[in-house]
């Protein structure tokens, strides 16, 4: 009885914040809704059975990564509002259409393979045996051993590479600016023009953002106008 | 357990779904990423589902390692998005359309 309380109460916040998190015109507004939402999934793996993965589930997503998109935000500003300019026209509309159509599949899916009906569900006692977390460390390290270690190496190589990308200079790759039309501008010179500047009409805005990294072009321990990651 | 298995996997469809809606419509990188986040969490409760529907761990363990993927991923699809503002002033991908013909 209890798991069916816990389900229609957090399912219908799950599903609200989700909405929350697709329509809400502030960045951080639909960070903090997916935050909610993340909560509530945790609960649900409480609810199946899987009090493991509610608690990485919260640590890890809820606050891990959520701070780091909250971090990203704010760093990348946050009053900037969204155009409302559809490139695609009834883009907005198709995708709402096709959301719908998706919907209907997996739910026809889901009714053709499991069924609504309240089935008899096999007993987790046994495989849970010493407690999940024992349980699925028993199946990690054994069976899944492999796949384990190469994760190690995958987030080796993502930080790594994240770390490469946030530390490459903006000067070394010219900034390209949308210009008025749509089209991009032409950058301005090389590196050694930004000297003589100061009545040079391309000056606009690539130069006068790059002035530090013209100055410091070849060595690269000068950390002016390198942007933090 | 009183509620049936496929509530949850009915859940987890509607959120993939807004997740999909999400990244087919908005304009924001950021969002669009959190969109595509959204849709991870939604496999994972599918996941998690089908493994107490079937009295198993399997199910679980894959969450764990899709939760691991999905950090790996956070990690340079964040990197990739501070440094194409850096480079566009902007966080919006119709910007980004240099190989749009």
């Amino acid at each position: 009885m209890g798991d069916w309380i816990v389900f229609w109460v957090t399912a219908p916040i799950s599903i609200a914040a989700a909405g929350a998190m697709v329509l809400a015109r502030n960045a951080v507004h639909a960070a903090l809704f997916l935050i909610v939402n993340f909560f509530t999934l945790a609960v649900f793996f409480l609810v199946l059975g899987s009090p493991f993965l509610f608690v990485v589930q919260i640590i890890v997503y809820a606050g891990a990564i959520m701070v780091l998109f909250l971090f990203v935000i704010m760093l990348l500003g946050v009053d900037r509002q969204e155009s409302l300019i559809e490139r695609i026209k009834g883009q907005r509309l198709l995708a709402l259409l096709l959301g719908v159509g998706l919907v209907a599949e997996v739910v026809a899916a889901v009714r053709l393979g499991v069924g609504f009906h309240r089935g008899v569900l096999p007993n987790f006692g046994p495989v849970n045996q010493g407690g999940n977390v024992r349980a699925l460390a028993r199946l990690l390290f054994n069976s899944y051993f492999f796949p384990f270690e190469v994760t190690s190496v995958l987030l080796i190589v993502a930080a790594i590479g994240a770390t490469i990308h946030g530390n490459r200079r903006i000067a070394e790759e010219e900034t390209i600016d949308v210009g008025p039309e749509g089209v991009p501008e032409e950058p301005p010179g090389g590196p050694e023009v930004p000297a003589a500047v100061d009545a040079g009409t391309p000056a606009r805005s690539l130069v006068a953002r790059s002035r530090g990294a013209a100055a410091g072009y070849a060595p690269p321990a000068s950390d002016e106008g390198r942007v933090a990651p | 357990m009183r509620t049936p298995i496929s509530y949850f996997l009915v859940v987890s469809a509607l959120l993939f779904t807004m997740g999909t809606i999400g990244v087919l419509v908005r304009k924001n990188a950021l969002v669009i990423f959190m969109s595509v986040e959204l849709q991870i969490n939604a496999v994972n409760l599918a996941l998690v589902a089908f493994a107490r529907q079937h009295g198993n761990l399997t199910g679980q363990v894959l969450a764990f390692f899709v939760m691991v993927v999905a950090a790996a991923e956070v990690v340079v699809g964040l990197a990739i998005i501070v440094s194409l503002y850096r480079k566009r002033r902007s966080a919006n991908v119709d910007d980004a359309h240099l190989l749009r013909w």
